[in-house]
């Protein structure tokens, strides 16, 4: 009985405990101001590029695109993270957004959009809006971004934060991304974030010729490869698998 | 209320009952936490917990006196408070929001993992404490106690293995609170305890608790599961649940988002699969079962996954399917009209699913008249037929994230290694072909360690030209390796080129490649495949494979770990990038067992030295031929020695039991109950011989069967192949007997050394071999994987030849 009700506390206690949080955040928040998240998010935009240098080698270019680090310097992450863990908003690691779901880190954020190549005038398809953070991304590099979202509570909160954020140029929709977005297709890019057995044929379809997908491939904390397709000309598909990380099979072969 | 009033004899019954609701607690802990978390931390929680043991040797040292003045009251308030905080524990521990994922990202995590390790140590500690604090009270009967506490250890094993097919892991764990309970009604009849009524009082705390306990029962898996994964999605839900030994199986429907499971699928695919049923296994690890088509031109698709090369190289009459799971490599061979397709699958659930209530989905796939399931573990299958097959397939078992992190490392696998390859090829027809589908991982890590297995079972099987027997081609998810009984024709290899080439896969690897051929479709930095294989075909293997990063050595019979990779020389590299990348490389499994040893040596240093600096400061009197160094060394070398070959000799058996669970039950229980009995029959002989004679005699026959079953047990086992299974187990049992029988001496003959006035250390012995039990456990898996469970069983050989040196056990009679 007793044990029952250590448990039934602990229980309690959480649920205590996140009010805490919130209310902390409701107080001491407005303390952070705009400043303090700007000069954490440059700071993070400093380590990622240092990052991306270190494995120029092996993603093939020096640095990233400078308005891919300019998107990066500009959304502010801390809007798309559980207030309980604003404090780690701008660290160069994933973070759980709860119902199992995780927002990258912003390291692969950066290589994933990279990859794409994208023209202002895209038309970007992305599969698993999670927190919508990827989608503020691609809202500040393109005109047009389309995203699906499989977990009704997810799709609505990503609504409503992008729209608060005044990302009015993306288009959310709850539901099954594997048929893609028909209506809107055909798509110049397409980032597929949610996990799947195979690459949906309905998505290549829906990509344009010289088109490009990505696909981090494994655990939601950790994108152990990225996965690059690309429609070329003929209809010829082709997969590139990219280690994000400047790592060789072979030792003293650097 | 003193010790004379009540009853001289050992509570034999409720010790030994408190012993088997322990081990049996134990064993339930292992798979509770395999469902909510994962194997690998699952293993060092509960690992970790055993210590639980060790402190209670330590608590006791330092406050012997006062509780074996009430010996009575604490031995059945421990018993009380362990069939309570069996259940309460686990409550607890489930609770804590522990994410494995996080480990290295969020430090927080580490102290949710100790706090479970802590909470779980509870029960552990207070079962320990009854059994030990019983050593001290009836110290002349110390080998009965042992005998009583091995004997209910060894059918708390069995017992709960049997008890896991019948009912649900969370049901049997109120069974165990329950056995406790009823230990402590037997432990109130055998002490005549005099208020009977703390039986009802036990009782009720137990109801209360399973009352208040009832909704918190239910599986709290971690939200990062596959399965929890898929039940967010709208319209999924759990139609059927069973558990056995060989996990928690959940069947689940989705209705609004098919599960589409199709791994490997080309990119050229235009097919959609077909409506399927998801299978998880302990809430990971899908397989699904397919709605079966009313023409099978549906089953395109499954046409379109490098799986399905080998059909395309010639006619396929007949194939043996290893790990038929949902059917879908059975669908495959349909859709090639294959005349004869046997199937083997280990997990009977997942074939009764198949046939009864899924048998109209499935269109009753496994009992149509050319497919025959055989639910039986696959090397057994090949041991008892001589049937040969065009094609043998190895289908893809495992799952991809669990695969890539590196999480099977610990587990031992008997179907990759290479004298497993060899019985496959044995059962090939001429020009046959042996097929592997494996998970991509980069650094490509399994397909090369695969191919390294091939080549080796080919070399030694007297092949001279490897090279001309072997093709490996890729896609982006999967690789498939064959083997050919024979050399691969030009006829053979174009078909196979033409078959990539339709399907956007790549060739890694065939005889006639060139470098320029490779690489087309699925891009690498390099052509790490084709490189890796031509240097294996090399005079450059060994240093190709010494400078590779991933461990790529073949896994023997004698070193089963086909999914270890890892090398200490990248751990420090891939752990400066964990933040730029390279977490992913990591190799948990492996990392998790060395912190799991490094933790216990740890604690085991600060649970053994504490009695110590207590003993001084107490200074307690000694007798002075008791030297404390003696005690340590023999007491840890036997707990050292006792699980090497426990779990060495588990590992020996499957190759002759085979079925894991089968195995698991027989070898353990065996070797329980007769080191009961040894150590039984030690308390009678200690009344005509000293104990040294009989540590000697059981140290001369510990090692003479051990070395006689290393050289023999292999050629035995070869012989005896064909056999009943009933017959095998009683040959098991036979050979387990004897050499168990002496291994239950030396702990009983050991403490006969500590009565009297040396009484202080056998609390500190306790917690010695408690703390070498746990350290043992992760040691004898270490050595395996470096080198090999014969290495094990010659270790504890030699720690037990250590004993004849120690001065411990003085010529002593009882």
């Amino acid at each position: 009985m007793m044990l029952a009700n250590i448990a039934d506390g602990i229980k309690a206690n959480q649920s205590r405990i996140r009010l805490v949080i919130c209310l902390w955040w409701i107080l001491v928040g407005p303390l952070f101001s705009a400043d303090t998240y700007d000069t954490a998010r440059q700071e993070l935009v400093k380590l990622i590029e240092d990052d991306v240098r270190a494995t120029s080698a092996y993603l093939g270019q020096e640095s990233l695109d400078v308005r891919v680090m300019s998107a990066i310097a500009t959304v502010p992450r801390h809007e798309f993270v559980p207030p309980e863990l604003r404090a780690l908003a701008y660290e160069n690691r994933p973070l759980p957004i709860g119902h199992g779901q995780t927002i990258s880190q912003p390291y692969i954020v950066a290589i994933m959009t990279e990859l794409l190549r994208l023209d202002p005038h895209a038309r970007v398809l992305e599969i698993g809006t999670g927190s919508g953070y990827q989608a503020a991304i691609l809202a500040e590099l393109v005109d047009e971004v389309y995203s699906i979202e499989i977990i009704k509570p997810l799709a609505e909160q990503a609504s409503l934060r992008l729209a608060r954020l005044g990302y009015n140029n993306v288009k959310i929709m709850e539901g099954d991304g594997y048929y893609g977005w028909e209506q809107q297709a055909p798509f110049d890019a397409i980032i597929v974030t949610a996990a799947a057995s195979h690459i949906p044929p309905p998505l290549i379809k829906q990509l344009k010729t010289g088109g490009r997908m990505i696909i981090p491939v494994g655990s939601p904390f950790m994108a152990q490869e990225l996965l690059l397709v690309k429609k070329e000309e003929g209809e010829r598909i082709t997969t590139r698998q990219i280690l994000p990380v400047r790592f060789v099979p072979l030792t003293g072969k650097h | 209320m003193t010790g004379s009033s009540l009853r001289i004899y050992p509570p034999y019954l409720s010790l030994a009952l408190l012993s088997a609701s322990a081990l049996a607690y134990e064993v339930l802990l292992m798979r509770l936490f395999s469902i909510i978390q994962w194997h690998h931390f699952a293993y060092m929680i509960i690992g970790l917990a055993l210590l639980g043991y060790s402190i209670s040797g330590t608590i006791i040292s330092i406050f012997k006196q006062q509780l074996i003045n009430h010996y009575y009251h604490f031995y059945l308030l421990c018993i009380i408070l362990f069939s309570l905080t069996t259940i309460g524990c686990y409550m607890l521990a489930q609770d804590i929001p522990f994410n494995a994922e996080e480990i290295l990202w969020d430090v927080k995590q580490v102290f949710y993992l100790g706090a479970m390790f802590l909470i779980l140590t509870l029960p552990f500690f207070l079962a320990a404490t009854a059994i030990c604090l019983s050593f001290i009270k009836y110290e002349a009967k110390v080998p009965w106690i042992y005998a009583a506490d091995l004997l209910g250890a060894g059918i708390g094993s069995l017992s709960i293995l049997f008890l896991l097919y019948w009912v649900f892991p969370q049901w049997a764990l109120i069974l165990i609170g329950i056995s406790g309970l009823i230990a402590v009604i037997l432990a109130v009849y055998e002490l005549r305890y005099p208020v009977p009524k703390i039986v009802g009082i036990n009782a009720l705390l137990l109801i209360g608790l399973l009352i208040y306990a009832g909704p918190y029962l239910e599986l709290n898996m971690s939200p990062y599961k596959g399965l929890m994964q898929t039940l967010r999605i709208d319209g999924t839900e759990v139609i059927e649940e069973h558990s056995s030994p060989l996990g928690y199986l959940s069947v689940v429907k989705s209705e609004q988002v098919p599960f589409r499971y199709a791994p490997g699928l080309s990119v050229k695919s235009q097919a959609e699969p077909l409506d399927q049923i998801g299978v998880f296994i302990d809430g990971d690890n899908m397989s699904v079962m397919t709605r079966y088509p009313a023409t099978l031109d549906k089953l395109q698709y499954l046409d379109e996954m490098t799986s399905a090369a080998p059909y395309h190289l010639k006619k396929i009459d007949s194939v043996l399917i290893i790990g038929a799971g949902g059917g879908a490599d059975v669908l495959q061979a349909k859709f090639h009209n294959t005349a004869t397709i046997d199937a083997i699958e280990l997990n009977r659930q997942i074939v009764d699913l198949l046939n009864t209530r899924y048998a109209d989905f499935t269109g009753k796939l496994y009992q149509q008249n050319n497919v025959t399931i055989h639910v039986t573990e696959a090397r057994s299958f090949l041991t008892d037929t001589f049937v040969k097959y065009d094609l043998l397939e190895l289908a893809l078992i495992d799952a991809f994230n669990a695969s890539s992190s590196g999480l099977y490392a610990l587990n031992e696998s008997y179907l990759y290694t290479v004298e497993a390859l060899q019985q496959y090829f044995d059962h090939l027809k001429p020009g046959g072909y042996l097929a592997i589908t494996r998970w991509i991982k980069l650094p490509p890590r399994d397909s090369l360690k695969l191919v390294a297995t091939a080549i080796r079972a080919l070399e030694e099987n007297g092949v001279t030209s490897p090279n001309k027997q072997l093709v490996l081609l890729r896609s982006w998810q999967t690789s498939t390796l064959l083997v050919k009984n024979g050399q691969f024709s030009d006829q053979e290899l174009a078909a196979l080129q033409q078959f990539c080439d339709a399907r956007a896969f790549d060739l890694a690897y065939t005889p006639t490649l060139s470098r320029k051929q490779v690489n087309r479709f699925n891009v690498l930095s390099e052509p790490m495949f084709y490189e890796a294989i031509s240097a294996m075909f090399s005079d450059e293997r060994g240093q190709y494979l010494a400078r590779y990063k991933f461990d790529l050595q073949p896994a023997t019979d004698d070193r089963p770990y086909f999914h270890h990779f890892f090398k200490w020389a990248t751990f420090a590299e891939i752990y400066q990038l964990r933040r730029q990348g390279g977490m992913p490389l990591i190799e948990w499994g492996y990392i998790v067992l060395v912190a799991t040893l490094c933790i216990a040596i740890l604690l085991s240093i600060v649970l053994i030295l504490l009695p110590l600096w207590f003993f001084q400061r107490a200074q307690l009197s000694i007798p002075p031929d008791i030297k404390r160094y003696t005690v340590l060394y023999y007491f840890f070398a036997i707990g050292l020695a006792f699980l090497f070959i426990e779990i060495a000799f588990i590992q020996k058996f499957t190759l002759f039991l085979h079925h894991p669970v089968t195995t698991i039950a027989v070898v353990l229980t065996a070797f329980l109950v007769f080191a009961g009995a040894g150590s039984l029959l030690s308390g009678r002989l200690l009344q005509r011989y000293t104990n040294r004679t009989i540590i000697n005699y059981a140290v001369g026959g510990i090692t003479t069967l051990c070395l006689g079953y290393l050289l023999l047990l292999g050629p035995l086992f070869a012989s005896l192949s064909a056999i009943a299974e009933p017959i095998k187990i009683m040959i098991a049992i036979s050979l387990i007997a004897p050499l168990a029988f002496c291994m239950g001496m030396p702990f009983p003959m050991g403490l006969a050394s500590l009565g009297g006035q040396a009484n202080l250390y056998i609390p500190w012995a306790w917690g010695i071999n408690g703390c070498a039990s746990v350290i043992s456990a992760v040691l004898a898996t270490l050595l395996a994987i470096h080198f090999g469970f014969s290495i094990v069983i010659l270790s504890a050989v030699i720690l037990y030849l250590t004993l004849l040196l120690t001065n411990l056990a003085v010529a002593r009679r009882s």
